[in-house]
């Protein structure tokens, strides 16, 4: 009653057309450049580590992963820390203006990167941020502040008023309530929101690519420029493709269940 | 639930409106003063009124001919890939299985292509379709079909479609995958009580509950659609010649390959206005459709009335306890 006929073939059929492009890379990160371009393989038949090696001990290259790991991170540590007050007052509260400042986040989550390329540039420069974790940082927060802010008060919301109501009865201050009560209720809508931010952080690439020249470069930067210097070492690019894909994978393993609702902005 | 009014509420939201208005307004003010002007280079500047903005609008001259051909070939991408991706989400999110361990691996496969970084969405189909290495290019070629991305306008334009459809017609089924969860069992029973066919219980039942997450669905993609830049600079590089060339492509072509200021600042404003327009027509769509769900709600004999819950003294928020 649930489901369609011939669901099995449908669901297999979507699944091979998601994974037959990555197992190409894989495929082709494992092979070595002669034979990736003088012969059609399906499988590599002289595999070799060789790219991989060259990625873990070079450090222009493994020095990429660690610009980006710390703008994401630090980029999800800004954005949870800020919308965790906003959400409980968007849930809780009504306030002046409050619907057009909603409005406006959600105006900002959907506005293109390539409009404020630019000013980024000259902003981050002015401040003598360019070139760092932080311009990237602050940059992303532009969509992931939003964003964090609409899960985690879908996730406030989820709490009952009582709650709080019972706690000032308790002789709760208001930041220890927040702190002692009120996060620990909601500690899975901020995995969920911390794993957005990551995420959104992580998959970006015109602003960080933009706000950083030679010591924050991120790896996704680095894939680019590297392709367009060499000529075109595929092998070596399919081998940097598959490490970052790596950390998505796995902190995805631990949010399945709830990569529904932080998609749907914690409103399902 | 009632929400309470308590203007000291700003406090709480003053961090994020401050870190938000630092990376978006500051910068916003830059392109409006940009966009007024001209520059020869040597940070000199002219002032040049509306002059940018006509242009912008008139298919005549260089710069609006190039914008207005960049925002119909966006449109058209837009509305293809909705028009693919939403029914294929829905008959996926229908296919999932019911229970078991396939559920969740049928989850993270579904989400993998959600979590990788964009441009190495384009580097994967750029592997996967060119014709001498990579498994799509050269089965097609080995099929007799003349296939390559790089010269043919239309191979440019399928292989551009089809990678935004493997990357995000998944976010569309998690979405009505949520939304199908959501269905008590009960109303699949009365359904099969009543003898209902398989296509009337969808239309029935399964289409109205997932009609909010569709909703978001189509805004999201829509809105990322509208603003693709990597994916497509990856693959095709906006080539051959302009045929994939988005409005996004088109924006960072002028602003920082020829840095023509004035001329990317005016594009830039009106390509966000759009955005605006589309967004606002989007959210009062989405918060009219919330007060109907909740009237409904509350006009359910079912639901039981609470009584003076916004008049109790609510304690929170005491002046200076407000913020820390």
């Amino acid at each position: 009653m649930h489901s369609i006929p011939g669901r099995r073939l449908i669901m297999g059929l979507f699944l091979i057309f998601l994974l037959l492009p990555i197992y190409w890379l894989v495929n082709m990160s494992f092979k070595t450049n002669s034979e990736i371009v003088s012969t059609m393989t399906l499988w590599p038949h002289t595999p070799t580590l060789q790219h991989y090696k060259r990625i873990f001990t070079d450090e222009s290259w493994y020095s990429g992963y660690i610009n980006s790991l710390q703008y994401v991170i630090l980029n999800t540590v800004i954005s949870i820390s800020v919308a965790l007050p906003a959400a409980y007052a968007f849930s809780r509260y009504r306030f002046l203006g409050d619907k057009h400042l909603f409005f406006w986040l959600l105006s900002n989550r959907m506005a293109p990167a390539a409009v404020y390329a630019l000013p980024f540039f000259n902003l981050y420069s002015a401040i003598g941020l360019f070139d760092t974790p932080w311009a990237v940082a602050l940059a992303h927060c532009i969509f992931n502040v939003p964003l964090a802010v609409w899960i985690l008060e879908g996730f406030v919301s989820g709490v009952p008023r009582e709650i709080d109501e019972t706690a000032f009865l308790d002789g709760y201050s208001f930041p220890r309530f927040f702190i002692k009560i009120l996060v620990p209720l909601i500690a899975s809508g901020i995995g969920v929101a911390a794993f957005f931010c990551f995420m959104f952080s992580w998959v970006e690439l015109l602003l960080a690519r933009t706000l950083t020249s030679v010591h924050a470069k991120p790896i996704a930067a680095i894939m680019t420029r590297t392709v367009s210097a060499s000529g075109m070492d595929w092998g070596l690019l399919a081998a940097a493709g598959v490490l970052t894909i790596i950390p998505g994978a796995l902190v995805i393993w631990f949010v399945r269940n709830y990569i529904a609702s932080g998609f749907a902005l914690g409103r399902v | 639930m009632d929400k309470t009014i308590n203007q000291k509420a700003w406090f709480l939201v003053l961090p994020v409106f401050l870190v938000v208005a630092f990376s978006a307004v500051l910068p916003l003010m830059t392109v409006v003063n940009y966009s007024m002007q001209d520059t020869f280079g040597n940070n000199q500047f002219f002032w040049n009124g509306v002059g940018w903005f006509k242009e912008l609008l008139d298919p005549s001259t260089d710069l609006g001919g190039r914008f207005l051909a960049s925002l119909g070939r966006n449109l058209f991408f837009s509305l293809v890939i909705l028009a693919i991706e939403v029914p294929l989400g829905i008959v996926v999110a229908l296919s999932m299985p019911r229970e078991g361990w396939t559920v969740a691996a049928c989850l993270v496969i579904l989400a993998l292509p959600l979590l990788i970084p964009w441009n190495v969405v384009g580097t994967i189909w750029q592997i996967f379709g060119r014709p001498d290495i990579g498994l799509l290019g050269y089965v097609l070629n080995a099929a007799g079909i003349d296939y390559n991305y790089v010269s043919n306008d239309i191979d440019a334009w399928v292989t551009v479609i089809v990678m935004d459809v493997w990357h995000w017609t998944s976010l569309v089924a998690l979405l009505c995958y949520a939304g199908l969860k959501s269905i008590p069992e009960a109303y699949y029973q009365a359904a099969q009580i009543d003898g209902a066919s398989r296509w009337a219980v969808f239309k029935a039942i399964q289409l109205p509950k997932m009609n909010r997450v569709l909703l978001i669905a189509v805004l999201l993609r829509f809105m990322d659609s509208f603003m693709i830049y990597t994916e497509p600079f990856v693959v095709t590089g906006g080539g051959p010649g302009n045929s994939t060339t988005f409005v996004s492509i088109e924006l960072v072509k002028i602003a920082l390959g020829q840095f023509d200021l004035g001329k990317a600042a005016a594009l830039s404003l009106v390509y966000n206005l759009i955005i605006l327009i589309v967004c606002w027509i989007f959210y009062t769509v989405m918060t009219n459709a919330g007060v109907e769900r909740k009237v409904q709600a509350e006009s359910e004999p079912a639901a039981e009335p609470k009584p003076a819950a916004a008049l109790k003294p609510v304690p929170a928020l005491k002046p200076k306890e407000g913020v820390a």
